[in-house]
């Protein structure tokens, strides 16, 4: 294929911009016309993006002279700053990936988004959610962001596109905004969209500050501008000296600022807190933005981002220790919470947390490659997985309302709640069997899912680079993640039916199935194209196409790359975590499944550590009692010193004492003294005053009476000086 | 076409004051008549503005030169040495626009919800816009004071007479006269300053022969006077108290003509009057001003979320914004004291860009915000944010232009108020970091006032019907409910939500102007 198809390239994100104006201005009434608008207009990008994906895998040479469209967009003082398109193999992977994902996701929400269980029945009037239109022009508008994300040729670009998700993020999360739980302390969808919103809105306002002073020194943004050698040698010789921290390199202390954006977007400790709320929004944006692709953006980022990281001391430096740090200590921590939870999304929305992690502890070991090889995977099964969960909570509600027609009543029912479920493998085995797929993927179950590759190839490399605790901490993690991911496997599929709910749930529409089983392919096959070079057998057979052409575009951004050798070690750790963690899941649930009624296993052997799992650690209690509450705090002392307290006395004071001071002129200056000279005046006084008398404030003629006398003292001074 | 070019500024700001005559002798019962014709006549200011935009940027901003252009100087009163001089450039170009745009927007929206003493509210509001369009024209000192005080008069009454009586207009409205009164005296003692010094009133004279290169203490002095009037008029933390009061007493149109137009007079007059008459005093004292707005800036956006009426709290948040405004421009003139530094002039382009891409936006957005809160207060006859919630499944065209107008306040991207922050950011973290590091704390705090006091609180969660029962259609009947815009309400704010989309696409169209006429005033002073 021709390479002229880059040129093409700055079209993949305008479909779906035409498809969601199109339907908040026109088609918003006609529900399937709104679907089949967004979903063709995403399938346009798809084809699109796949095209170009492809023509770059078939001429791996590009690599070194990526593609760069530019059009001057803002004048900036005597400059011009230009917008555009670049691609580059980091590009097409992350292309592959979401074209396809968009467009499965898309499918699916048409099957998925009928009508919601807390509206009143009597609005149902066609099965449909009454704001389906409403939904499919807040994801086109968000798959516009994505993949103007990615093609973006320029930081501040990429930035734009950035918010533009986390608005479609906070309006999906909030989509069912008038939805309320009997416990008023669970988190609403409206309070959960918020609370991301301005989560994320933290680290993205330092992503652009470090945006601003990355653009200062480099006078642009454009990524061949910022990643030039003159630029970050520039960046990482000058210094800054900083309270608490001291002398500190300007790339470093950019990097960290772009950090935390990653940090926020990709909800790493200690911005993780809105991540496991925002899973209130409808299943299917859980998929896509909190699984497949927003997230995954923050990582995007890094990567781009890297050669800035590795700008100082060849990437020992801070910025990456740090990043090390965050991920491998994020991927822990959500995996110990995860263990804990019952509800079948959060589960998920923990494991994301902690995958993601695991990615940032790739990017802060040096593993470029590894990382986007776990990036592009985890996108593949973890959406598989949400969509799994969001098909299986579909047939438990169907199945409650199957129930509830039956006279079964059990009063307030959640269809999220795993406790709920058991033995749905019988009714749902299309569901059943993807998501075994997808779970066992996020497991690392051996040699055959995609999850263990990827996942291997990290774990591989913090080995041979001698990152000792970064590799104990994340094999830890792995563990936990097989153990976790088989809990629910159990829980969901296993035993039997704990309620009649679970015992009546259908298997969902082909809408939703037929994505699931694709996107399950990718959950395997997507592996054999990063299997390293030197693993017995296989590695000789597939010859990692994956690793050559990052690892060969890594090599174009002065970035590390190396064909590891072959260590038995770190490949029998990390089958023995995955394995020794489903085993011990059987162990658990699987052995013997859990009966109705009978508590968690877990919450009886750890007793109070349980709970403090299952709490989250108290983490949004603490932000709660601190960063919220002060905030309030401050802003209602802001406006008592505002209107009460100091500067509107102040104010009225000064009006006051004027007040006091011109009725004393008139009294003892004006009226005897001044009056009967100036006449002419007092008539225009008196014409002004029964204007202003209308008013009944009778105090205005006094300041017109200012106006005219300095207007006076005007001519005055400039007849006699 | 060059009578045009001669005359179209005297035109654009005298026009208005023809229609108020007219509308002053045309009989007071024959409402319908005065309103059709002030539409007609508040429309032709627009378009002669929007053929001066496209004018200047074919003659000027296509060859890279941002000057001053369609100027007419004739003398007025010879013994003062006043003259009647007006110009236009890219500074003032887009403000002129904006003015005509919403004063437009502003009268056609009155006609519809205005009932009482018609024929006074469209002579003043006409009146008024001759003021504003004055102070944009004026290269005159005298000139520029006449037109500053002009706007004054009728803004008082507009305040005074249609205010609702529970907001205490007339005390809004007198606050609001004095506290502008109070600068203008210092604005005339420091014009008679420059008088004395250059000797004359005109302001491109003066900053060529430079005002009191010889004795800083009165270049001091009289930059001083100026600053304090303006910095009244923007407002300025601490002198911004009036602007809640007034804002919240003042009818919609009115607000939004005070929002949109009114407030970027002082922040106008600092950029065409203190900067290249007092570069000395103002490179010294600028940091000052960058300071007053970081402060205006986190502290407005604090006091915006301790509010609990939806009104005021967009008025404070007028502070706020009008605090990125300050920041660029303090920064800008902080940057004269660093012309050795690589890359300052960039910086200070840019921060100015941004505090005129930050005037024009605040204009269009909070314009748009004070007319939503008309749509809903003239509805439920309370802007008590307690009252409201779970509107957007009654009222979905209100909700979703509320959502693009309060997304382009807290500074989405793609929508237009992002590059306003973004350019006054860029500019002021290349001159005094600390500050700008302390003013991006506001962003954050304005996304939460925005999404948890406006949004959340009115739009989203259920809705309860028995919260609030005096509802009213917009033209005073009887409703059960909330019922949604209404078509000329949707005439009235489309046109400004088609801007935030545009502009925040191509901001250039805008920034051309202002960018242009940076680089052509700060080469000169660098």
């Amino acid at each position: 294929m021709s390479e002229s198809i880059f040129n093409l390239t700055w079209l993949i994100p305008l479909p779906p911009l035409l498809a969601f104006f199109a339907i908040i201005l026109f088609t918003n009434r006609n529900k399937r016309l709104s679907s089949n608008v967004a979903i063709g207009a995403v399938s346009v990008s798809w084809i699109l993006s796949w095209l170009v994906a492809i023509t770059f895998f078939t001429n791996p040479e590009l690599v070194k002279k990526p593609f760069n469209l530019m059009v001057p967009w803002l004048p900036t003082g005597t400059t011009t700053f230009s917008m555009g398109v670049a691609v580059d193999a980091v590009t097409a992977g992350m292309l592959f990936m979401v074209g396809f994902v968009l467009t499965m996701i898309f499918i699916y929400s048409s099957g998925y988004m009928t009508f919601p269980g807390h509206l009143d029945p009597a609005l149902n009037t066609d099965g449909l959610d009454p704001r389906y239109s409403r939904f499919f022009a807040y994801i086109s508008l968000f798959a516009t962001g994505m993949l103007g994300l990615v093609v973006a040729n320029n930081l501040l670009m990429l930035f734009i596109f950035w918010e533009i998700m986390g608005l479609c993020s906070y309006l999906l999360i909030g989509f069912w905004y008038e939805k309320k739980y009997p416990d008023p302390k669970q988190i609403t969808p409206k309070e959960a969209g918020l609370k991301a919103f301005l989560t994320t809105r933290v680290g993205d306002v330092l992503l652009m500050v470090g945006m601003i002073f990355l653009y200062i020194f480099a006078g642009d943004l454009n990524f061949q501008v910022i990643f030039s050698g003159d630029t970050l040698q520039h960046i990482a010789a000058m210094t800054v000296n900083l309270p608490l921290f001291g002398e500190t390199s300007w790339a470093v202390l950019i990097s960290m600022l772009i950090f935390f954006g990653a940090i926020g977007k990709s909800a790493q400790f200690p911005l993780h807190v809105w991540l496991p709320d925002a899973m209130e929004g409808p299943t299917p944006v859980s998929a896509l933005i909190h699984a497949a692709t927003m997230v995954s953006a923050g990582v995007y980022l890094i990567v781009r981002m890297s050669p800035i990281f590795m700008a100082a001391s060849h990437g020992h430096n801070g910025a990456m220790t740090f990043v090390a740090f965050i991920g491998a200590f994020t991927a822990l921590f959500a995996a110990t919470i995860a263990v804990a939870q019952n509800d079948i999304k959060r589960v998920l929305a923990y494991s994301t947390i902690s995958q993601l992690g695991y990615m940032f502890a790739a990017l802060g070991i040096g593993a470029w490659v590894a990382a986007i090889f776990h990036l592009l995977i985890h996108a593949f099964f973890k959406g598989l997985l949400f969509l799994g969960s969001g098909s299986v909570i579909h047939g438990v509600e169907h199945g409650h309302h199957h129930a509830h027609e039956q006279g079964h009543d059990e009063g307030y029912f959640d269809a999220q709640d795993m406790l709920n479920m058991g033995g749905l493998l019988k009714r749902m085995p299309r569901t059943g069997w993807t998501f075994i797929l997808g779970g066992a993927a996020l497991s690392g179950f051996p040699l055959i899912t995609a999850g263990f590759w990827s996942k291997d190839e990290i774990l591989s490399d913090a080995w041979a680079n001698g990152h000792s605790l970064v590799f104990w901490t994340l094999a830890a993690a792995a563990l936990l993640t097989a153990f976790y991911t088989f809990r629910q496997i159990f829980l969901t599929f296993f035993g039997k039916p704990r309620t009649e709910a679970a015992a009546h749930a259908p298997e969902s529409v082909p809408s939703m199935t037929v994505p699931l089983m694709l996107l399950a392919v990718f959950a395997v096959v997507g592996g054999w194209i990063g299997i390293p070079e030197h693993f017995p057998g296989l590695g000789t057979i597939l010859n990692n196409p994956l690793g050559r052409l990052m690892g060969g575009q890594a090599q174009v951004y002065g970035l590390h790359y190396e064909v590891l050798d072959f260590h038995l070690f770190p490949v029998v750790a990390s089958m023995t975590v995955a394995l020794g963690g489903i085993f011990l899941a059987w162990l658990v649930y699987g052995r013997r499944p859990l009966k109705t009624g009978e508590p968690d296993p877990l919450q009886v052997w750890l007793g109070p550590v349980h709970t403090v799992l299952r709490n989250k650690y108290y983490v949004d209690e603490f932000y709660h009692a601190t960063v919220v509450r002060f905030a309030r705090w401050f802003a209602d002392m802001c406006y008592a010193f505002d209107s009460r307290w100091f500067i509107d006395p102040i104010v009225n004071g000064v009006g006051r004492i004027g007040r006091w001071f011109a009725g004393a002129l008139r009294r003892f200056i004006d009226e005897p003294v001044i009056d009967g000279a100036v006449n002419g005046l007092g008539l225009v006084t008196q014409a002004a005053g029964s204007v202003v008398r209308l008013l009944q404030t009778g105090q205005a003629q006094n300041y017109l009476l200012v106006l005219l006398l300095t207007v006076l003292v005007l001519l005055a001074m400039v007849q006699f000086v | 076409m060059d009578f045009l070019r001669n005359s179209v500024l005297t035109l654009i700001v005298f026009l208005p004051l023809v229609g108020s005559v007219i509308v002053m002798l045309m009989p007071k019962e024959d409402t319908k008549r005065i309103k059709q014709f002030s539409i007609v006549w508040s429309f032709l200011p627009l378009a002669l503005s929007t053929w001066l935009a496209i004018d200047y940027w074919i003659r000027f901003l296509a060859h890279g030169s941002g000057g001053m252009a369609y100027d007419v100087n004739l003398s007025w009163i010879s013994a003062l040495g006043v003259n009647y001089h007006i110009g236009a450039d890219g500074l003032s170009i887009p403000l002129i626009f904006l003015t005509a745009l919403l004063s437009f927007l502003g009268v056609y929206y009155s006609t519809r919800v205005i009932r009482k003493r018609v024929k006074e509210f469209f002579v003043l509001f006409l009146f008024l816009a001759t003021g504003m369009f004055g102070v944009f024209v004026a290269l005159d000192l005298i000139l520029f004071y006449v037109f500053w005080e002009i706007g004054l008069v009728p803004m008082y009454f507009l305040i005074g007479i249609w205010g609702q009586a529970k907001d205490r207009p007339q005390y809004a409205a007198m606050k609001f006269f004095l506290y502008t009164l109070a600068g203008s005296v210092f604005m005339l003692l420091a014009i008679i300053g420059v008088y004395l010094s250059t000797g004359t009133f005109d302001i491109i004279k003066a900053a060529q022969i430079g005002v009191w290169t010889d004795w800083p203490l009165a270049a001091s002095l009289s930059f001083w006077a100026f600053l304090i009037a303006f910095a009244i008029k923007v407002p300025s933390f601490p002198f911004h108290t009036w602007l809640p009061d007034a804002h919240t007493a003042a009818p919609t149109a009115g607000s939004v003509i005070l929002a949109g137009v009114l407030l970027k007079l002082g922040a106008y007059g600092i950029l065409r009057i203190l900067l290249p008459l007092f570069p000395q005093s103002f490179a010294q004292y600028g940091w000052i001003v960058a300071l007053l707005g970081v402060i205006g800036i986190v502290y407005g956006a604090f006091v915006s979320l301790a509010q609990t009426d939806l009104k005021r709290l967009i008025a404070y948040s007028s502070v706020s914004h009008m605090g990125y405004v300050m920041l660029g421009i303090g920064a800008t003139a902080v940057a004269l004291n660093m012309k050795g530094q690589e890359g300052m002039l960039k910086n200070a382009t840019m921060a100015f860009d941004g505090a005129g891409l930050q005037m024009f936006m605040h204009g269009i957005i909070t314009g748009a915000l004070f007319f939503l809160v008309g749509v809903i207060y003239e509805r439920a006859h309370t802007r008590e944010l307690a009252k409201f919630g779970g509107l957007s499944t009654m009222v979905p065209v209100f909700y979703g232009t509320m959502m693009f107008a309060g997304f382009a306040s807290l500074g989405l991207p793609g929508l237009s108020g992002f590059w306003a922050e973004f350019f006054v950011f860029r500019g002021a973290f290349g001159i005094v970091p600390v500050l700008a590091t302390i003013g991006v704390i506001g962003i954050v705090i304005t996304a939460a006032y925005i999404l948890y006091r406006i949004i959340q609180s009115v739009f989203l969660g259920e809705y309860v019907a028995k919260k609030w029962d005096h509802w009213t259609t917009v033209y005073g009947k009887h409703a059960d409910g909330p019922t949604d815009m209404e078509t000329f309400e949707k005439v009235t704010l489309w046109p400004l939500v088609a801007l935030m989309i545009l502009l925040g696409i191509f901001p250039s169209l805008i920034l051309n102007f202002f960018n242009q006429t940076a680089v052509d005033i700060l080469s000169r002073l660098f």
